[in-house]
């Protein structure tokens, strides 16, 4: 029983360390006082100027375009790198290729902002493209961050993917064009939608790249949210973490459901 | 894979092939370049590397910024700090996180499955606004003040935030999922008939833990170490939010270099040699993740 | 039997309110060889560990030489368990999974060394002892898990399913290596298998279990010929199982109408056995309406012997016959009508 205790006494005490501060943040939303940590009543005050602040709501759909977007870009170009690395041997300068695929995944993101910077001011001045910073630049560097990451998981799962199934598809009349949509695009699907996600999660988090890049018109919300606590407290923002944690706990429930019913069945 | 497929491998590999030279090695060439470049005022902010004047074709080449980056010791240690910090905040993640990340691996599936969802939603909740909850929290007039003046423990409200202390508890906190989740990987695939024979074999539960879980579970340490390290090494968003004056971070220099003294030389010759840097503790988190990813069938 | 080997007094597990041992009592002799036999979910690899200690039971007591090692740890318990899916370190290559064990003895180098070497003799496995677990085939996983054990001279070996992961070749050639090794060592073993051929070609003494419950316990002939139920006897082999009629004292079985004369005891049995291989049958040459005369259904030719499925008045037996006392003129077919005919002392009566 000893070990038990020690068991619920490690789990309590580390998902407690976990959640309270969120927890804490999204009680505070209710208070109904400019002073954040001084109590004053329960209301909806925050939520209300909330949904009244344009410079949120323009940043937090600003956000979501181009999360979808580098999302989907870096999913198909993710799957390509995929699919290049495991399955293509003849690759001009394969181990070039390869560190160019998994580098992203290790290169601290104030250096990928700033050399994107330079390089998209040096690419302006030489060839006049882009023609200022802006979304575009944003949605380019969130795409080559995401890439790689999208890789690594496409890889790992067709490395243990068994190229049988598409002989077997071949065998029992698919013609060869439509095996990928057939067979191998469905095996894979879980695959590239969690990679899609992954990509969506991180250009929506990224603060960093988007600072470096970003240009009139396309403050992305992390930077608008930056901007608001970087030196204070904002109710408002206590606000917006309990709507973000609420939406991430109702996707995690609902995943958290379709897994348990798919293994149920 | 297939054979007709032969003619759109072509666009196949390189569509993402192009994307990555151009955006992410071009820009890196870039920093290199203008990091042996000369600074001077202008836009944009240095002299071109290659010049044709009268006198002839000229490279205004010089290792100055990197002469001076490593000849001030402001700099030298904001590496140090930076350096520490990661080294600081990826042992603070392995002791806290491994206990969790081996528990709930142990955990019966039923519960297994709701504690992961519950480890992965603090993952994909914004970083940002995690690091936010920590400055509420740490704030003068802040819920951890105010427990401990109530119990006794203090009489006035101290400051927490705003040193370095606050800092590794803000990386420990935001980074701790990245450590957990490849270890959880690593744990739950762990057979533990292999606890059973080793426990069967004459080995004590402590013994056990040290001979058989351990090194069992070396290539999530690894994995979960590199996570932890390498981004930590060059984070801004902490130490600008909690971090006071007492200590100055690498990631926090170049922003400076970069947007407040607008020295894009310095700037990129930091970056280079922060590049320079991380490699060798890649390196050594590759080596060792091969070592020990032996197959575990 | 003098003082037991290893008791086992009324253990009861459950998990969950799933009983998973009822009140199980079993006693096995010093240098047995002993199998709990019985289907998946039966009780018997939970018994196991709690021979090995892995878990506790809820009650009942474990002697081992007459010392009560129920809440000992399995860490200091004088037995080592063989697992299913060998349970060896992959981290570690064949040399240092087999020494795992005894570096956690207080024994000096040399003759850590030299245990080693023995078993590495013993078991033919020497220039595998640099492999890595993963570089080995499974005949040789399974006999480098057996050196962990038996390197450390346990009183008392468990062995889970030590064949299941074997090919069916190698199965057999394993089963004559495990018994001459056993003999060799004198070591007591308790097999755990669900495959009863398995359990009839090793053992010296059987447990069949159910539900949590031990069945019966007896040598593979008594189990075989005298099996306590209709469970039992479906269990070990091909059973032909009849009704038992008991009219104005004369013993009848009911499907084949036969009447059994030789019978000493009259007791009120309700069933009776008659295993395949005691049953023959022989070819009718001319139609007639015998009254032991049955249809053939099937036929499967084995080699050494042949299965006939025989249909008499509508319900269906089995008869082994071995293809040497057949001849090849007399070769029986679908659809033919043969001649059945058993020893009376083959015929075993029980109760349901």
């Amino acid at each position: 029983m000893n070990k038990l205790f020690f068991k619920i006494f490690t789990l309590t005490i580390g998902f407690s360390f976990l959640y309270f501060p969120i927890l804490t943040l999204i009680a505070y939303s209710f208070n109904d006082n400019k002073r954040v940590m001084v109590w004053k009543g329960f209301s909806f005050r925050w939520y209300k100027e909330l949904f009244q602040n344009e410079q949120i709501l323009e940043a937090f759909y600003t956000s979501l375009k181009i999360a979808s977007l580098s999302a989907t870009f870096a999913t198909i170009m993710g799957v390509m790198i995929g699919f290049s690395l495991t399955r293509i041997s003849k690759i001009p300068a394969r181990p070039f290729f390869i560190f160019l695929s998994s580098s992203p995944l290790v290169m601290p993101e104030i250096i990928l902002g700033l050399s994107l910077l330079l390089f998209f001011i040096s690419s302006n001045h030489i060839i006049g493209f882009p023609s200022s910073k802006g979304q575009l630049t944003v949605l380019i560097s969130h795409i080559t961050f995401s890439v790689a990451f999208v890789a690594v998981i496409i890889q790992s799962r067709l490395s243990s993917y068994d190229k049988n199934i598409e002989e077997a598809a071949q065998d029992l009349g698919t013609i060869p064009n439509m095996i990928f949509w057939k067979v191998t695009a469905p095996v894979i699907l879980p695959a590239i939608l969690s990679g899609w996600l992954l990509a969506f999660t991180l250009s929506l988090d990224d603060l960093v790249v988007a600072s470096f890049t970003t240009g009139p018109g396309a403050n992305t919300l992390p930077i608008v949210v930056f901007s608001k606590v970087r030196l204070g407290l904002s109710p408002e923002v206590n606000a917006l973490s309990a709507i973000i944690m609420l939406i991430v706990i109702l996707a995690a429930i609902s995943i958290y459901l379709i897994n348990r019913s798919n293994i149920k069945k | 894979m297939i054979k007709n497929l032969k003619k759109q491998n072509v666009w196949f590999v390189f569509t993402p092939y192009l994307w990555l030279v151009l955006f992410f090695f071009v820009p890196l060439a870039l920093i290199f370049k203008i990091s042996i470049s000369v600074s001077e005022w202008g836009m944009p902010p240095y002299r071109d590397l290659f010049s044709f004047s009268e006198n002839g074709f000229k490279i205004n080449s010089t290792l100055g910024n990197y002469l001076f980056i490593f000849s001030d010791p402001f700099y030298i240690r904001s590496y140090l700090n930076s350096l520490s910090l990661a080294f600081t905040s990826t042992v603070l993640c392995l002791l806290i996180g491994y206990p969790i990340a081996f528990y709930v691996a142990k955990s019966k599936p039923s519960i297994r499955n709701i504690l992961l969802i519950m480890l992965i939603i603090p993952f994909w909740s914004s970083f940002l606004l995690r690091v936010y909850a920590w400055k509420v929290l740490l704030q003068g007039s802040g819920i951890i003040n105010s427990i401990l003046i109530h119990i006794g423990l203090i009489s006035e409200p101290i400051s927490m935030l705003h040193n370095h202390y606050a800092v590794i508890l803000g990386v420990v906190y935001t980074y701790l999922p990245f450590m957990i989740l490849p270890l959880y990987g690593y744990l739950v695939k762990f057979d533990l008939n292999l606890i059973d024979a080793s426990n069967d074999l004459g080995a004590k539960p402590l013994n056990t833990f040290v001979k058989v879980i351990l090194p069992l579970s070396l290539p999530g340490i690894v994995a979960g170490s590199m996570l932890v390290f390498i981004p930590v090494v060059g984070e801004y968003i902490i130490p600008e939010m909690l971090g006071g004056s007492d200590k100055l971070y690498f990631g926090k220099i170049i922003w400076d270099e970069f947007f407040v003294n607008r020295d894009w030389p310095i700037a990129s010759a930091l970056a280079m040699s922060g590049i320079v840097i991380l490699v060798f503790p890649i390196i050594i988190f590759q080596l060792m993740y091969a070592k020990y990813n032996f197959k575990n069938e | 039997m003098s003082e037991p080997f290893l008791q086992i007094i009324d253990v009861s597990k459950r998990f969950d309110n799933v009983v998973a041992l009822d009140k199980v009592n079993l006693k096995i002799a010093k240098s047995e060889i002993f199998s709990l036999l019985g289907s998946s979910g039966c009780g018997k690899s939970t018994l196991l560990r709690i021979i090995a200690g892995f878990e506790k039971p809820d009650e009942g007591r474990i002697l081992l030489e007459g010392k009560d090692i129920t809440k000992l740890p399995p860490y200091v318990r004088p037995l080592n368990i063989m697992f299913q899916n060998y349970a060896l370190f992959p981290h570690l290559n064949v040399t240092n999974n087999i020494q795992f064990g005894l570096k956690e003895e207080k024994i000096s180098k040399e003759e850590i060394n030299h245990r080693v070497n023995e078993i590495l003799n013993l078991l033919e496995l020497n220039g595998l002892e640099k492999r890595k677990i993963n570089e080995i085939s499974g005949g040789q996983q399974q006999r480098v898990a057996l050196a962990r054990c038996l390197v450390k001279k346990p009183k008392l070996l468990l062995l889970d399913e030590p064949l299941a992961a074997l090919d069916k070749q190698l199965r057999v050639q394993t089963q004559f290596e495990l018994v001459n090794l056993q003999y060799k060592l004198g070591i007591t073993f308790i097999i755990v298998t669900h495959d009863q051929e398995e359990a009839m070609s090793l053992s010296d003494r059987m447990a069949i279990m159910k539900n949590g419950e031990i069945l019966q316990v007896g040598n593979p002939v008594e189990i075989y010929e005298k099996p306590k139920d209709k469970y039992i006897a479906n269990f070990i082999g091909t059973a032909n199982i009849f009704n038992v009629l008991n009219k104005n004292n004369q013993i009848i079985i009911k499907e084949l109408n036969y009447e059994v004369k030789n019978i000493n005891n009259k007791e009120n049995y309700v069933k009776c056995l008659i295993r395949p291989e005691k049953i023959s049958v022989k070819k009718l040459e001319n139609q007639s309406d015998n009254l032991n005369i049955g249809v053939v259904k099937e036929v499967a030719y084995l080699g050494s012997y042949t299965k006939y499925l025989i249909e008499v008045n509508g319900i269906e037996f089995y008869s082994f016959m071995q293809n040497s006392l057949v001849s090849d003129n007399l070769q029986i077919r679908w659809d033919d009508k043969v001649q059945i005919s058993f020893n009376e002392t083959s015929i075993y009566f029980f109760n349901d």
